[in-house]
């Protein structure tokens, strides 16, 4: 089990880091995809098999579709030499991405390593069941509040994509 | 788990594969052979008694053509798509019960491949990842006709995806349970889904032609419009890969209708069958064994059903093909699960 979680962990990385390496826009996708992919592993592993499936559904499976379809119609024609950025461009990515390095060490130093009990812990807590009703009872203000902002978000999309020539929305 | 249960398991896998398999090629055959009865013509009936080796003289002809691939094409893509369609075709009939259970020398032998209590999702999830090999393909073609095909088949997918979606929640609610085995156990005998959720039935099926690309919603493939649409680029036998993930896809969802809504291995008068045989284990052998002949008989009466619909209506034309996938289908999806929701608390009032 230990080696099947450092193998699909290492895996993760790996076309984590693909994603950002490829200089095709097209296979940077498919890398995430596939990152996806191992992460609902990682569910699995920790017998969580709704949001294994809940993550490839919605990612794998609409995210992304969406993503690829926008990156299709964008890249269409264009070269590999054509997408080449300026050195201005890398030395701001490189402080950036060596900031949000920081910050991630900085968070991580202190957390604590091994506290799993395997004695305490109940494997059937990723199960739907038990998911759904901690979501409909402990936690259903903040559930119904998600829903109500992923409507707004919605809404204020179709009123965003529906603008058109010499017509006022607002 | 035992190391018996675990060869079992194994060889049911293969067992199921290969009848998938097996379907899927003769599909081809029939679908030929249907729309050669309703065109009124006779068919293919050169190669073997009926024309019944034709499946096997097409592949052999697939596989021995040469292998071409575009210039300017994606070349490790371009091979990668139809391999993903068929991955992801063969994939989703592991979770369908089949049958129910076996009693052999004492051992209970179920007749589903996996049960994971959340089999509907898992389809769901299968079902949604379909359209990658297209887009790949098509993208990877290098050729605008393929983009084309490819795009289209991409906003298809996500379209009625959701209709899809709405639709199997009302199922959902009404059973309570995401395992297919236990959606099924609960339409004993007659009383299948179907006379509790016609217009989900319905929803589903139209998802379920455009999920699978056939007629009339086949528009990526639009011969007319888009000479092959996402596969114009392809031959040999990665075309062929393409055309049996289609009809791999057309079973598995036959499968799952069939699950979902027409009671899978339930048959009428089963529980009559069962206690008209006095000794327990054969009666319940009997029973199982004419569940996965019903099953099997529901499938094929729905392959059938593409076929027909295949070979009678016409393509949609795309405006329309959106139009009503969002401002027709996904509206009724809405209204069939507050009707399902408004008749259980009814239920619940009154009895």
């Amino acid at each position: 089990m230990e080696n099947l979680f450092y193998f699909l962990a290492s895996l993760t990385l790996l076309c984590a880091l693909m994603v950002v390496i490829s200089k095709n826009p097209v296979h940077s996708i498919l890398f995430l995809i596939i990152t996806f992919f191992t992460i609902s592993a990682h569910y699995i592993l920790l017998n969580a098999q709704f949001l294994a499936v809940v993550n490839i559904i919605v990612y794998a499976g609409a995210i992304m579709v969406l993503f690829l379809f926008v990156i299709m119609f964008l890249s269409v024609g264009k070269n590999e030499r054509d997408l080449e950025t300026s050195a201005m461009t890398k030395v701001a990515g490189t402080i950036a991405g060596g900031l949000l390095f920081v910050v991630m060490f900085a968070a991580l130093k202190d957390a604590h390593v091994g506290t799993f009990d395997a004695e305490n812990y109940n494997s059937q807590i990723g199960m739907v069941e038990n998911l759904g009703k901690v979501l409909y009872t402990k936690y259903l203000l903040p559930f119904e509040l998600a829903s109500v902002l992923f409507l707004v978000a919605m809404v204020g999309a179709v009123m965003l994509g529906k603008k058109e020539t010499g017509e006022r929305h607002f | 788990m035992e190391s018996v249960d675990l060869i079992y398991r194994g060889i049911f896998i293969l067992v199921i594969f290969g009848i998938t398999l097996l379907i899927a090629t003769y599909s081809t055959y029939f679908e030929r052979k249907i729309a050669a009865f309703i065109q009124d013509r006779v068919g293919p009936n050169r190669a073997g008694p009926f024309g019944l080796l034709q499946p096997l003289a097409d592949a052999g002809k697939l596989f021995f053509k040469e292998e071409f691939i575009p210039a300017k094409a994606n070349k490790a893509l371009f091979i990668i798509g139809p391999g993903i369609a068929m991955l992801v075709a063969g994939m989703s009939s592991a979770v369908i019960p089949f049958g129910d259970m076996l009693l052999v020398g004492g051992r209970e032998i179920w007749l589903q491949a996996i049960e994971v209590n959340i089999g509907v999702l898992y389809v769901f999830g299968i079902v949604s990842l379909g359209v990658y090999g297209l887009m790949i393909g098509g993208w990877a073609s290098n050729n605008k006709f393929s983009l084309l095909g490819a795009i289209r088949a991409a906003s298809q997918n996500i379209s009625y995806e959701l209709a899809m979606g709405l639709s199997l929640i009302a199922v959902i609610m009404m059973t309570g349970s995401l395992s297919l085995r236990e959606i099924a156990e609960q339409q004993q005998g007659f009383n299948w889904n179907i006379w509790y959720q016609p217009l989900g039935f319905i929803l589903f099926l139209v998802c379920a032609f455009a999920e699978t690309n056939r007629t009339p919603f086949d528009l990526p493939e639009s011969e007319a419009e888009l000479i092959g649409g996402y596969h114009t680029e392809y031959g040999s036998m990665k075309l062929g890969m393409y055309l049996f993930a289609e009809y791999i896809n057309i079973f598995v969802v036959s499968a799952v209708m069939s699950t979902l809504y027409f009671g899978a291995y339930n048959f009428p008068f089963m529980e009559n069958l069962r206690s008209a045989i006095s000794d327990p284990v054969l009666a319940n052998n009997v029973v199982t064994i004419v569940g996965v002949a019903v099953m099997f008989a529901k499938i094929f009466a729905f392959i059938f059903f593409f076929m027909w619909v295949r070979w009678t209506l016409p393509r949609f034309r795309y405006d329309q093909l959106m139009k009503l996938g969002w401002q027709i289908l996904i509206p009724l999806a809405i209204l069939n699960v507050v009707l399902t929701g408004g008749a259980i608390l009814l239920k619940d009032y009154l009895f």
